[in-house]
């Protein structure tokens, strides 16, 4: 059996890895330090299938999020991969 | 974003009170069970040494000398004759009775268990991940020790502890006493802790076990005097008596060495008051009470609950300047208004402070005392307090008022009377939305009752059946601006929760425009005039001439209160109130209402032009002219809807559900028709001939059939009603217009109420294979399982009776569960989402400065002024803009 991958299921919005230089451009563009950004936890599934493209994430990296939207389309949401899980 | 933070908290740690550390912080050693000597002075090395603080002004603390204000209060300690258990403890005594051996005190573990568990216990306890994992491990590992009869380290053949509850131990029947269980807790060495999940260097098992106990603060346990000149102490204070008088019985007892019997008894008696000093709730044994028989409020109960003190006075507290009385209606006042009657207004105030600019006013106005009237003997506000620059307050009376007004100064504060135009919150608890407290502006009513336009009531929520509501005095000139601007009804119109208006007409304003503007009726002059009368105009519409007579169309009347420009077209209620098929459907003329530069063209005006959650005029002037002039609408509108009912006169009746005799028969017809067709079913059914519905049991399918047709049948009968009930009977306009009930309601009172449900289901319960000793067993015929084919009107027979009340007592407990459980829903969620605010960049972050939405609400739209959830009506600018070069 393959192995399923969430990100392919309708219900699970995109979640893009997005390169340092861009990193750099969003958090200057929200005027924000990264700890300051939601969080993901790196058990997050979604976190562990982009481990499987682009191999072992280090935490501090960001995740371009794009959700459908029911108001405005789609929308952008960023979330920076983290070790503690937060309550 | 981590300025302005000066200090964080880096971990709190919890820990256990030693006996030697209750010793080193307490300042006497209280001996004797007594509290003051006949010269009411605190008697020494009693429960109210002066050591431990003072309350009574004059009077010095014996530690840090400090007086009332001063001096925080300071611990004393009691020294038990004997040791006793503390409640609070008991699980974790049990679980290290439990896990270590009585005799060597060592945990019930192998040493290459201990080896094992230590290395993960300790891990776990430096990794930061939850506190729940260490402790579910830890639990895991007691649980193995629990477990063994016989120590592996020294080998002893050991029985099994049980919790005798609340308090007390026993193995194999025999009492172990809390002396010995100490003992035990002693033996277990410092090494063996961490799998309790216990820091040797703060905490010891056998702290658990008091040998002496805290004496709390005076400061904590106040005593009141009463008016008698008697004096009341507080709870805990009887409490710390008892425990003093039993533990000096005890060592007296022990001492001369009385019988064992004796010394028991006493022994589980200060185990008692000490029990009960903790916590008087405590299962299993008789709370303390009072000589008057109210049970003591001991610790536990300070803190707990509604009443405690973190719900109570931590996250609610109770406020000054504020009123609370009944609530009653007042349609002539403005939406923006609130009648206060005088008797509240007298007591509540707003502080004026005295400067330069204002000082001969002010003056004025002290000198008029606290209860100034005109020469007509109307309310005039008047003061009832001067507050000098230094904070000490004067009250101002009648004989000193002339006095008071020549000592004011600038830099006084005068605490002026409430008077018409001072802004208020006014409060309606449930308070659900942040409708629930808007700002009003004062009038001042004769009466005992606080007043407000019934456009109001949807926002509160109110009624007028002995409703209360709350009222606070904005105090500060920051605070009465936001009230004023944001916090006004005229600026909560627009509802937050579905973006459209949430103050409108309601029951009788719908049914009396309803009345106007359905069929366009005329009114003569006279009758025109008297309508007007209520609403300010300048000028009457243009007139009809019937026979050289002056003549005005509703329509025209109503287009009166319109502001200009407006334009509109929607459809009214007229249609969709209709049962089956409206008769209106086919005329535009009524139905569609064209609203263009503030003339109704045409339409009939109902619930959903200006009712409180739907009304479409009031969404438009909202949105083109803003809260002003939308008010100003309601409050005009509301005006015009009241002259025009009392006027025309509307009432309703049990006669608005007459039916001729033939549709009675046909109703009848069909309750039997449907009645036959159930008992057919069922017949089908028994005969094991009927086909199941796709996905369901053959029981199920006949449930289903069942209920189809006694729908079937009420909704028939409904119709036959409809057919005989039209337009001109006054229950049915209400239902029609959206005043008030549906047609369903209707057709209950004049043709039949129908089948009645039990969580969706025909009722089934009851007695074994019945609902009622009336049927027979296994009987699943209409009337049996709640069929009621009478309607209200004719009257309910028993057994109807009885299974209508079991449908409607459903409702009843769903109503009850529901808001039970969504008010505390609601409560977490307010507590989770209080402090995120909304940045400039419409982003939404938390106190730290954390982002929660990137954009509020994903799109930044407020949804207040949106268009019930969208962000622009293009139809509706398109409308606009097409008027306007009409134009
Ligand atoms: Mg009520
Ligand atoms: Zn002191
Ligand atoms: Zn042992």
């Amino acid at each position: 059996m393959s192995k399923f991958n969430v990100l392919q299921h309708e219900l699970v919005p995109e979640h893009h890895l997005i390169s340092k230089e861009e990193e750099d451009k969003v958090l200057k563009e929200l005027e924000i330090t990264r700890d300051l950004l939601p969080k993901i936890s790196r058990s997050d599934p979604a976190i562990k299938a982009l481990e499987e493209i682009h191999g072992p994430l280090e935490s501090g990296r960001i995740i371009k999020i794009i959700r459908k939207s029911p108001t405005t389309g789609y929308s952008v949401y960023y979330r920076v991969i983290a070790d503690e899980v937060f309550k | 974003m981590n300025e302005g933070i000066s200090k964080r908290i880096n971990r709190i740690q919890f820990a256990l009170l030693s006996p030697e550390e209750i010793r080193k912080m307490s300042q006497v050693k209280v001996i004797t069970a007594d509290t003051y000597d006949d010269d009411g002075y605190p008697i020494e090395r009693g429960l109210m040494d002066l050591h431990m603080g003072v309350i009574e002004p004059g009077l010095k603390c014996a530690t840090c000398g400090g007086k009332v204000d001063e001096c925080p209060g300071h611990f004393g300690h009691i020294e038990l004759a004997m040791p006793v258990v503390h409640v609070g403890f008991i699980k974790e005594i049990k679980s290290f009775l439990d896990a270590c051996c009585g005799v060597c005190g060592r945990i019930k573990l192998t040493e290459q268990e201990m080896g094992d568990y230590r290395v993960k216990l300790t891990e776990e306890s430096i990794s930061n991940s939850e506190p729940e994992h260490f402790a579910l491990m830890s639990k895991k590992v007691t649980d193995l020790a629990s477990e063994r009869l016989v120590c592996p380290h020294c080998g002893a053949q050991l029985k099994k502890v049980i919790l005798d509850k609340p308090t007390t131990f026993r193995e194999e029947g025999i009492k172990v006493t809390p002396k010995e269980i100490r003992e035990r807790l002693e033996r277990v060495p410092d090494s063996d802790l961490i799998f309790f999940g216990l820091n040797p260097e703060v905490a010891r098992p056998e702290w658990m076990i008091l040998t002496v106990l805290p004496v709390p603060p005076i400061n904590v346990r106040p005593s009141i005097t009463l008016e008698t000149g008697e004096r009341s102490e507080d709870d805990l204070t009887h409490k710390l008596v008892d425990i003093i008088r039993i533990s000096q019985r005890l060592r007296e007892s022990r001492d001369n060495g009385s019988p064992q019997l004796i010394i028991e008894d006493l022994w589980d008696l200060l185990q008692f008051h000490v029990t009960t000093y903790f916590d008087n709730q405590t299962a299993g044994i008789p709370p303390a009470r009072h000589r008057s028989g109210r049970a003591l409020k001991t610790l536990v109960q300070r803190l707990k609950g509604k009443e405690g003190r973190f719900r109570s006075n931590l996250s609610g507290k109770r406020v000054n300047f504020s009123a609370r009385t009944v609530i009653s209606p007042e349609p002539f006042l403005s939406v923006n208004e609130v009648g206060v009657p005088e008797k509240a207004a007298r007591e509540l105030t707003v502080p004026v402070s005295v400067n330069v600019f204002n000082i001969e006013e002010t003056r004025a106005l002290v000198k008029r005392g606290p209860e100034p009237r005109d020469e007509f003997g109307k309310y005039v506000a008047g003061t009832n307090y001067v507050i000098r620059p230094d904070g000490r307050r004067m009250k101002v009376t009648p004989q000193n008022a002339e006095e008071n007004s020549t000592r004011i100064e600038p830099g006084w504060t005068v605490e002026r009377q409430l008077q018409e135009g001072d802004i208020v919150l006014f409060n309606r608890q449930p308070s659900l939305h942040r409708m629930s407290m808007m700002g009003h502006s004062v009038r001042i009513l004769d009466g005992q009752t606080f007043r407000f336009n019934l456009a109001d009531c949807t926002p509160y929520n109110a009624d007028f059946d002995g409703d209360e509501m709350n009222m606070h005095i904005v105090q500060k000139e920051e605070a009465r601006a936001e009230a004023r601007i944001i916090m006004k009804v005229q600026e909560q119109i627009m509802s937050p929760r579905f973006g459209g208006p949430i103050i409108g007409g309601i029951h009788d304003h719908v049914t009396s425009l309803f009345l106007l503007t359905h069929g366009n009726p005329l009114f003569s002059e006279e009758e025109t005039i008297h309508i007007l009368s209520y609403v300010e105009i300048d000028h009457l519409p243009e007139p009809e001439i019937v026979d050289g007579k002056k003549y005005y169309h509703g329509r025209d009347i109503f287009s009166l209160i319109l502001p200009p420009g407006i334009n509109l077209k929607f459809r009214s209620k007229l249609c969709a109130g209709a049962g089956e098929k409206c008769e209106y459907e086919n005329d535009p003329e009524d139905k569609d209402v064209l609203i263009i530069d503030g003339k109704l063209l045409h339409g009939t005006i109902d619930d959903a032009a200006i009712g409180a959650f739907s009304g479409a005029i009031i969404d438009r002037i909202f949105r083109s002219f803003g809260p002003k002039e939308t008010a100003r609408f309601i409050d005009r509108m509301t005006k015009l809807a009241v002259g025009f009912i009392s006027f025309r006169g509307f009432s309703t009746g049990i006669s608005d559900y007459d039916l001729p005799e033939s549709a009675i028969e046909r109703i009848n017809e069909i309750a039997e028709d449907a009645i036959k067709k159930i008992n057919k079913l069922i017949e089908i059914y028994r005969a094991g001939e009927l086909q199941s519905l796709p996905g369901r049991s053959i029981e199920d399918t006949l449930e289903i059939e069942i209920l189809s047709a006694a729908g079937s049948a009420r909704d028939e009968s409904g119709k036959i009603a409809s057919q005989f009930l039209g337009l001109n009977d006054p229950s049915v306009i209400m239902a029609r217009s959206g005043a008030r009930a549906k047609m369903l309601n209707i057709s209950e009172v004049a043709g039949m109420v129908g089948q009645q449900s039990v969580r969706g289901g025909r009722i089934n319960r009851g007695y074994y294979g019945r609902t009622l000793p009336h049927f027979e067993v296994n009987d699943i015929g209409a009337m049996s399982r709640g069929f009621v084919q009478s309607s209200y009107k004719e009257g309910l027979s028993p057994i109807e009776y009885f299974m209508h009340s079991i449908g409607g007592r459903e409702g009843l407990v769903d109503i009850a569960v529901r808001t039970s459980r969504s008010g505390y829903m609601q409560r977490r969620l307010i507590n989770a989402f209080e402090d995120l605010k909304v940045d400039e960049e419409r982003m939404v972050r938390d106190t730290v400065g954390s982002i929660v939405q990137f954009k509020y609400g994903e799109d930044g739209v407020d949804p207040t002024r949106s268009d019930h959830g969208d962000t622009v009506d293009i139809d509706q600018i398109a409308f606009d803009i097409k008027q306007g070069a009409k134009k």
